[in-house]
Order: structure tokens, then sequence, then C-alpha cells
């Protein structure tokens, strides 16, 4: 059984009945899962979660969840590594990488859907949903793969063909849609409300976006039990953000860490679509809209639903916000290539130009204990980076290949 | 009757004007705030519309023609 009481409107603190709901009637503000700290406190231990499988559902005493049959395609316990070479280079001595690129579906998004199609089954549910440009859009069709439940996958007609197989070898539904992005939001929105189907980030968001939690859970165990002091984390819809910090705060509410959380939250987005970092950087919580013009596709999400709360995390932890050069986010997933030998797609790219541009900045002192989340696969954004192929092509000699060598210097950062 | 739940978000130039009051007297259409935030610079409103399908998409596509953001109210749903 979960420890989940009920779901509570984030702005009225209203509450509804643990159900497929994601909204207040009231307010029409966002929904949340609600637990008994306490009785978590009496349950969970550091033993108990060491003891757990290797998988995020080690920390289900802090997940929305009843069943015990999770759907586990074993997302989750990805590894923490310290990374010397990058952080020499950023002048960082205490510098680690939280390396979510290697989920099973190749991204973050396997610990969000994990949850959602667990709590999908639990409530019914025979088909999962999402509309999505890429990583989401593969994770459900995995999830729903290993659930044997139906999917259905919601893509923009104009998405490139490499994007589309990712998901498309699981055997989803895929429904291209013609028209623009708004258009696009506004027909899944519709179809979400007029079809009995488990929409993962929309009927089912309260239950999906707790599986976030799980990122900061697992870095501050794999810390040896200790939080870090700055946190940078890609942003997109600001989910993300706002759950590392919620599940650090849950930590030290049910007695695994003490208190308070000292941990910076840093908020990462590219240029071509920032309105977090632009609202933040205004002074505003308010978050202005923008059409996404970005190569970071995975976090171009234009009206943020959780933008707000990211902000105010950032706040309240005493964060920042860093908005990437487009030219930049490239630089960054080779920057991480050839020090850390780690290939991340364009939000990891992202992350680490935005932490150097934080270090310039005299944010973050060299001894000081940073993490940065890398949360994508760069097999799924080679097209960014086309450019570093070039092989050097010589005739089956050793003549010319000893000619091709000396005149070729390999570079190391 | 349908119900059709979204959010306006009014750029600086249209943050004082009566956009909300004109969508229920030119349309069919009753308009139902929920939550709303409006300063100087930009506002949103969270609002309910009810009435024929036609109706509340007919005047959806007059506000969006006005220059107001139209989206569902729980933000983008298509992810990365």
């Amino acid at each position: 059984m979960s420890f989940v009481t009920a779901l509570r409107c984030r702005e009225c603190a209203r509450e509804y009945p643990v159900e497929p709901l994601n909204v207040c009637d009231f307010c029409f503000g966002p929904l949340e899962a609600a637990y008994d700290y306490a009785a978590i406190a009496r349950t969970t231990s550091r033993r108990r979660i060491e003891d757990g499988p290797l998988t995020i559902w080690r920390y289900k005493d802090l997940l929305p969840v009843d069943d015990d049959n999770a759907v586990d395609i074993h997302a989750g316990y990805t590894p923490l590594m310290k990374a010397d070479n990058l952080g020499k280079f950023l002048g960082l001595d205490n510098l680690y990488l939280k390396n979510d690129s290697v989920n099973p579906s190749f991204s973050f998004k396997d610990r969000v859907v994990s949850v959602a199609a667990t709590k999908a089954l639990e409530f019914g549910f025979d088909t999962l949903s999402c509309a999505s440009t890429g990583n989401l859009a593969c994770s459900v069709a995995a999830h729903a793969a290993r659930a044997g439940m139906k999917s259905v996958v919601f893509i923009p007609s104009n998405l490139e063909a490499g994007k589309v197989i990712g998901a498309a070898i699981y055997g989803p539904t895929i429904m291209a849609i013609d028209g623009g992005y708004d258009e696009v939001n506004r027909l899944c929105s519709e179809i979400a409300d007029s079809y009995h189907w488990a929409f993962v980030n929309i009927n089912m968001r309260p239950f999906y976006a707790e599986g976030s939690k799980t990122l900061g859970l697992e870095v501050a165990e794999q810390l040896g039990w200790r939080f870090p002091a700055h946190c940078v984390v890609p942003v997109a819809s600001g989910a993300l953000l706002s759950k590392i910090w919620k599940g650090f705060g849950e930590m030290v509410d049910v007695g695994l860490m003490e208190g308070p959380v000292p941990s910076r939250m840093y908020a990462a987005q590219a240029v071509g679509c920032s309105p977090v970092v632009d609202a933040f950087n205004a002074g505003e919580e308010m978050v202005m809209p923008v059409r996404p013009n970005s190569i970071a596709k995975s976090l171009a999400i234009g009206n943020p639903a959780d933008g707000i709360y990211a902000i105010q995390t950032m706040k309240r932890s005493g964060g920042d916000a860093h908005g990437v050069q487009e030219e930049e986010v490239a630089e960054g997933m080779k920057l991480l290539a050839e020090t850390e030998g780690i290939f991340t797609e364009t939000a990891g790219g992202v992350v680490i130009s935005a932490l150097k541009n934080i270090v310039k900045r005299g944010l973050i002192a060299r001894d000081e204990l940073t993490v940065a989340f890398i949360t994508g696969n760069g097999l799924k954004t080679q097209e960014v980076i086309s450019d570093v192929a070039q092989p050097l092509t010589i005739k089956p000699t050793m003549r010319d290949f000893e000619a091709a060598l000396n005149g070729h210097t390999p570079v190391r950062r | 009757m349908d119900k059709q739940r979204v959010k306006f978000t009014f750029p600086t130039a249209l943050v004082t004007q009566p956009i909300i009051y004109n969508l229920g007297k030119k349309f069919d259409v009753i308009t139902n705030i929920r939550r709303a935030d409006v300063r100087d610079e930009m506002g949103w409103v969270i609002l309910e519309l009810e009435g024929a399908n036609d109706e509340i998409q007919r005047g959806v596509a007059w506000v969006s023609s006005l220059g107001v953001r139209v989206d569902p109210i729980a933000g983008d749903v298509v992810e990365g």
C-alpha cells in the first residue's frame, strides 16, 4: 500500500480522492500527491532502501503507488560518477555527473513513466498515451509493451523519422498531427479529456511527476547520504527541478536525512526556449509563454506547466537560472564527451554549458559538492553534432597510414 | 452545452482591454474566471468557457486574433 492520503491542489490546497485527476475543480490549479510523512517515517529507513531493488522502486515508500507489481523496465539507479576531468577543466574539485542517459529507453523519462504506468494499471486503464517529440514517446511505448497495455503516441507530423523509430519499435499506435505546436497541444488536451486513456502527463500527471523525485533521492543516497551543495538541472516543464528539491525535503521529513536541505538549485535552458530562465532573471514568478525555437528540443516547452514552481524552488534554495546560447549547446555536448566519455543529447549540452557559466560567475566555490544532471542520450540528437565525424580516409597502406597520422594532432582537453 | 478550460495570456498592450467582457458580449459564451494574475506589463487569466462548441471555438479564435495567447490550463502537453 502507498502512503498517499489525497491529491492536493498546489494553489488552494483543496483535497481530492486519489483518482486519475490533474486539475482542481475549484481554482483549476494543478494537483499533487500528498503523503502521510509520519507513517512513512515509521516504516522507511536507510537500511530498507539499501536492501531494495536497484531501480527507482527502492524508494517505493515515497512513491504514490499501491501495487507491489510495478511496471518496471529497470529505470533508475543510474551511475553517479565523479567527474575529475571535467572538474579540472571547469575549476571544480568536487563535481559529479548523474548520468540518467543510460536508463532503459535512454532518458530520465523512464522514472516518471514507470510510476505513471504502474498507477494506470491500478486504475484499470488499458491504454497508455502521451504527446511527445522524443524521449517521452519512447518511454511510454516501452512501458506499455512491458505492461501488456495498448499505447497511443501523438507526435507532430514534421518530426524527423529517426526520432519516431525509437518509439515505434515498441509497437505503439503513432498518430502524426498536422499543425503548429499550439494546435498539437490543444488537440491532445481535448483527446485526453474525451478518451478513457491514461495520458501520462495529463490525467496521470500527479503520479507521473513524483517519479522525478527519485533522481534527488538517488543522488543523496549515492553520495553516501549527503546532499549536494549545488544542483544544475535542465528545465522543460519545470517539474524535474522542483521535484528533485521536493525529494530532498522529503528525506528530511521522514528522517532519512538531517535538515535543512543546503542544496542550491540552478535551472538550465537554451535561449531559443527559456521562459523559466527569463522570468527568474526578470524577478518574476509569472512565466510568459514563448514559441520554442531551439535545437534543444527535449527542453522546448514554451508554456511550462511547472515553471512557476521551478522559479519558487530556485528562490527558496538560493539558486539561479542560466540561459545558454544555442551555439553553446553542441559545445557542451562535446565537452562532456571529450572529458568524461558520456555522449549526452542536447539537454545535457545545455546543462554542461550552463554549469560552465555558473562557475565563471563565481557562484560555485572550487571545493563545493556539485551535481550536474544528464537526462538523455546523445544517440537521439546526433544531427546537432554531425560535424564531429571527420575520419582520416586513407589507402590501405602503411605509408598512407603513417602520413595521415603524422599530419594529425589529436586534441585532448 | 460544452465547457472548455483555458488560460489567456495578455501582452502589455492588451492588459487594460476588456477582452473577456467583450467575449461574452460578442459570442454566446459564458465566461467564468477561476484564477488570475494581472500586472502592468502582462497578465494571465484561467477561466472556463461554456456554450455551444462552435460558439466557444469562434470566441477563442476571436480572442487569439487580438493577440491574446490561448493555452490549455495544464500548460504544454507535448513533451520532449
